[in-house]
């Protein structure tokens, strides 16, 4: 039967294969795959070229790496992508803060295929180059224009990738200013971690300031941390909250007045495209996530792009090369001066990407952008309105206040009435077809967290869909806890009791380490396992 | 007539029926309304300046394939270029999962509706685990030069020491990116390299090698194609001091050379590329660091990692996350350095590329590489002015080519002729390594046949 009209439900299982590890497929013997051999003409003139490799240096034995035969391998990896719930096959409100729209396969056809992009070595000369230099450098012109800023690098290849790099040109730009007691940076709990972490490792002490009653950065507290030592602040607006700070230039200016440089994460630029923009409020820097507001898929966690954006004086600190443009010598590769920090990423990051975000802006133009932004923001504030309706639900801070792309919810209240926390809620959702909601970074600071971002990508009609399923598992949780508790049922497996692996003993992040560790053996339940299969 | 307003294929509520309807759900007359949070002075005025949409997607593919079209790809050009990025042999069945739109559009979901990526994942470690003879590996990094960069910083935290000692003919691909990840407090010291052999200096290097030493990392194959013949020693010079012996290695090299395990590397690492990824103009990197299992180590990596585990069902393999307090999700700045999105797709690739090659592809790969690198090489050096630059040592896949004596005199001009014959040179050294002369870096591979090379050799005895 499909979809129940009535409730919005689904009878949804996922595909489950029962599936083995492959090096239990092995059987010695079987290939997967012949491949060429070097001419008789190349092999008489060179015999066994392996055999120059020193004593030392060769290989004794061969890897153990499975035998298995081509379309058992196939098979396999085909059973693991069903066994995946990507954003093709689910209404992926669930992720918040990713920003999980959809990935247009056209896109997908064009970069992932087109030899122009798939068989471009990334040293070829710029001349052998043209269009993709001219698909980077206008990506650039408009990433300029939608953040206000004066140049991009496109070279950091994820989110936290970037801030870390606008950390380097923090430090790089302080450096040149011979103000070398900048040794500290500001972020807010609300912030991505990288926010924090990408400062870190580039060397800063980090000051994280906390929420204040109503959910913003506490101002006072900020001013208070602000010295001659902070060389920056790291921070987003909205934070993972949606909820939009609106002395967010009071913040910027509060930095500048100290000396320090301002940096806007914009993994969140997703509801505020036309609408508000980086530089305007004051920002130094700020980065886009391509995968996330610009349509790049996620791949399974990247490859990715962190599109760094910085004003014109922090231009000369970027990454090398930069794609330029010259009447005469058409686009080129810039590697810059001396000051350039030089590379995060090898080449030039993730530049298939690069097409694929540039195809996406071409698509919508001004008013596509500013549509995907209001539609984004309008499904947010729709869906906020149905789940402040869901038994169990709490919105903290602001109350009454519009949110922009996202919302962190919590099941405090169900947690206090029935003991189903979020994570026994976010099992369960995967039962109906939806991907587990994203709960919060950590740490938490609201208890039973949950964050939903039903980006532009979803209609009506799957918001609608999404809050039945959080209303049928509220409802179920007050009706019968445990249920909810032991979930999942109609998954590819069932619960795992701790999956959090800190103990020595129960470490195997590979098979050989499984099987050295004897947890094959240990396990009853394995052997079990082995019956079934014989 | 008014014009009528675009409903985007991609924005489902564009439709101004559903729009008027969610508006009135949320008590709004507009949606310009419900950003009232955002000030007016911080409000974007005009509308953005950009292009006008290609709405139609014939019309927007026929746009991008046309830009596209200008590029001069490796498959209608003759390439030799690698330096990091080299062009392999890619089985159908690589490309035909890393396009399943489930793994393609999946992110950071649970090991319950995604089980089939932490699977993919573990699987990808465990296959790498076997070609480095190691046993643990953390989920993947952005690139080679983001593993270097990591495995020195986890070999300083080991050591408590903030010196690295690193080979003055590292990629500079690699060593551009630890100048900047290594600053503030890691100083990176550079070993020399004989000019005739290409080999490590081992003079230098034990003057270099002390007890303020963290790790010393060599690349193998060196980025110069060479083996570095003298790896054991180095590793012994390395131990002593009680420093780290991180071998940055060529994965595609494993099934005839040895893992740097086998001859004392504590840390490995390097770039995952040549398993089953395409070139796609240097957006198919993917970084890996593998160790022993030895807690000191484990608890340094600064990635995810997907531990297999029991479910309440038995016989059941579920996944957990192993250590997650170590990342920086888990402890924000306490983390180790940072961590975020990587280069999942292409791991799942070549977790893919290595349950088709298995054992003897990867052997048999090897193999080929050598041979047609060393005829390649062979050939070349037949031509009148061209040489060798290190002709006694032997290497993997790349060798470096000098053409000081030639007509030509540079490589600029050899390489510029070259491409007015439908040939991509190797990479011009010139600059980067002047000592060298004027050298370029050949790159062959199992995808070169003896025609390709016979088509190389007579184009330069033209133009050189």
């Amino acid at each position: 039967m499909p979809r129940d009209p009535d409730t919005l439900l689904r009878k949804f299982h996922e595909a489950r294969w029962d599936e083995q590890i492959i090096f239990e497929m092995s059987v010695p013997g079987e290939r997967g795959i012949l491949v060429n051999e070097a001419d008789p003409k190349v092999r008489k003139a060179v015999g066994n070229a392996a055999s120059s490799i020193p004593n030392g240096l060769r290989r004794k034995s061969a890897p153990k790496l499975p035998e298995v035969n081509q379309m058992r391998v196939l098979r396999h990896f085909m059973h693991l992508s069903q066994e995946t719930m990507g954003t093709d096959v689910t209404i992926d409100i669930s992720q918040g803060t990713c920003t999980m729209k959809y990935s247009p396969k056209v896109q997908e056809h064009m970069a992932g295929r087109h030899p122009g992009i798939r068989e471009i070595h990334p040293l070829q000369p710029a001349e052998t180059v043209q269009g993709l230099l001219e698909i980077i450098y206008s990506l650039e012109k408009f990433l300029k224009e939608i953040s206000g800023m004066d140049r991009f690098s496109f070279q950091p290849a994820g989110g936290a990738q970037a801030a870390y790099t606008a950390s380097s040109i923090v430090r790089a730009y302080h450096a040149s200013r011979k103000d070398l007691e900048r040794t500290e940076t500001i972020t807010t709990m609300f912030s991505h971690p990288c926010d924090a972490a990408g400062p870190s490792t580039a060397g800063f002490n980090v000051i994280t300031i906390m929420p204040d009653k109503d959910g913003y950065a506490d101002i006072d507290a900020f001013k208070a941390a602000l010295s001659k030592r902070t060389a920056a602040i790291f921070i987003t607006n909205p934070e993972d909250t949606g909820i939009y700070n609106p002395r967010i230039d009071e913040f910027v200016k509060a930095a500048h007045d100290v000396g320090a440089l301002c940096y806007y994460d914009q993994a969140n630029a997703n509801g505020m495209l036309g609408i508000t923009r980086a530089r305007d409020a004051g920002f130094d820097l700020c980065h886009f996530n391509l995968h996330k507001t610009f349509s790049v898929p996620h791949g399974s966690m990247g490859g990715a792009v962190g599109a760094l954006g910085c004003a014109g004086y922090l231009a000369k600190y970027l990454p090398v090369p930069q794609v330029k443009y010259d009447k005469k010598k058409g686009y080129y590769y810039d590697y810059g001066t001396k000051d350039s920090i030089g590379k995060v990423r090898s080449f030039m990051g993730n530049t298939q990407s690069l097409v694929k975000s540039y195809s996406w802006i071409m698509q919508h133009g001004a008013e596509g952008l500013h549509e995907t932004a209001v539609c984004s923001v309008l499904n947010n504030n729709y869906m906020m309105k149905l789940l402040s309706e869901v038994p169990g639900v709490t919105i903290h801070y602001a109350p009454g206040k519009r949110r922009l792309e996202q919302v962190r919810y919590t099941w405090e209240q169900l947690k206090k009435d029935t003991g189903v926390g979020t994570e026994d809620v976010m099992r369960r959702m995967a039962d109906f077809g939806l991907q587990h909601y994203w709960t919060s970074h950590h740490p938490w600071v609201l208890p039973e967290p949950f964050t939903l971002e039903p980006c532009e990508s979803y209609s009506k009609d799957d918001i609608d869909e999404y809050v039945a399923v959080l209303r049928q598992i509220s409802k179920e949780a007050y009706e019968n806890p445990e249920f909810v508790k032991n979930s999942p049922y109609n998954q590819v497996v069932h619960r795992v009791p701790n999956p959090s692996i800190n103990e020595p003993e129960r470490i195997a992040v590979t098979w050989r380490q499984y099987l050295k560790k004897g947890l094959d053996k240990k396990s009853s339940s394995k052997l079990q396992s082995k019956r079934v299969h014989s | 007539m008014a014009k009528e307003r675009t409903i985007f294929p991609y924005i489902p509520n564009s439709v101004p029926e559903v729009k008027a309807q969610m508006l009135e759900e949320v008590g709004a007359k507009g949606v310009m309304d419900l950003y009232v949070e955002i000030p007016d002075r911080l409000r974007f005025k005009r509308k953005l300046r950009l292009p006008p949409p290609i709405l139609s997607e014939y019309e927007l593919k026929r746009h991008v394939g046309g830009l596209l079209d200008k590029n001069k790809n490796i498959k209608q050009y003759l390439s030799f270029l690698g330096a990091g990025c080299a062009e392999h042999f890619i089985p159908a069945v690589c490309d035909e999962i890393n396009g399943r739109g489930e793994f393609l559009t999946a992110y950071v979901g649970e090991p319950y509706a995604d089980h089939g990526k932490w699977q993919a994942l573990f699987e990808y470690c465990s296959l790498m685990g076997e070609l480095l003879d190691m046993d643990v590996l953390s989920c993947p990094l952005y690139d080679g030069a983001q593993a270097a960069a990591t495995s020195i910083r986890m070999a300083s935290r080991i050591t408590g020491r903030k010196e690295v000692v690193v080979q003055k003919q590292l990629n500079p691909e690699v060593k551009l990116v630890l100048r900047n990840y290594l600053k503030p407090d890691i100083s990176i010291r550079e070993v020399g390299f004989d000019g005739t052999t290409g080999l490590t200096d081992l003079t230098d290097l034990r003057s270099k090698v002390s007890s303020r030493t963290a790790a010393v990392l060599i690349e193998n194959p060196s980025y110069l194609g060479v083996l570095e013949t003298q790896a054991e020693e180095i590793g012994k010079i390395t131990r002593e001091r009680r420093a780290e012996f991180i071998v940055y290695t060529d994965p595609i090299s494993l099934g005839v050379m040895a893992p740097p395990s086998q001859y004392g590397a504590t840390i490995a690492c390097g770039d995952f590329h040549p398993l089953g990824i395409p070139v796609v103009a240097g957006g198919g990197q993917g970084g890996f660091i593998a160790t022993h299992d030895d807690m000191t180590y484990i608890s340094e990596f600064k990635d995810l990692m997907f531990g297999i585990t029991n479910t309440t069902t038995p016989g059941e393999y579920g996944f957990g996350e192993v250590l997650f307090d170590r990342t920086s999700y888990g402890s924000r700045e306490k983390g180790k350095e940072f961590t975020g999105t990587s280069t999942g797709i292409w791991a799942i690739t070549a977790a893919v590329y290595l349950s088709l090659m298995g054992p003897k592809g990867m052997e048999e790969t090897g193999k080929t590489i050598m041979q047609m690198s060393q005829y390649a090489a062979k050939q070349m050096a037949g031509i009148r002015g061209v040489k060798l630059q290190f002709p006694r040592t032997p290497f993997f896949k790349e060798f470096v080519v000098n053409f000081d004596a030639t007509r030509a005199k540079t490589v600029e001009k050899v390489n510029r002729a070259l491409l007015a014959r439908g040939i991509i040179g190797g990479k011009d050294l010139s600059k980067e390594l002047p000592e060298l002369g004027q050298s370029s870096l050949y790159c062959v591979t199992e995808v070169r046949t003896a025609e390709d090379i016979h088509r190389l050799v007579q184009a330069i005895k033209e133009v050189a």
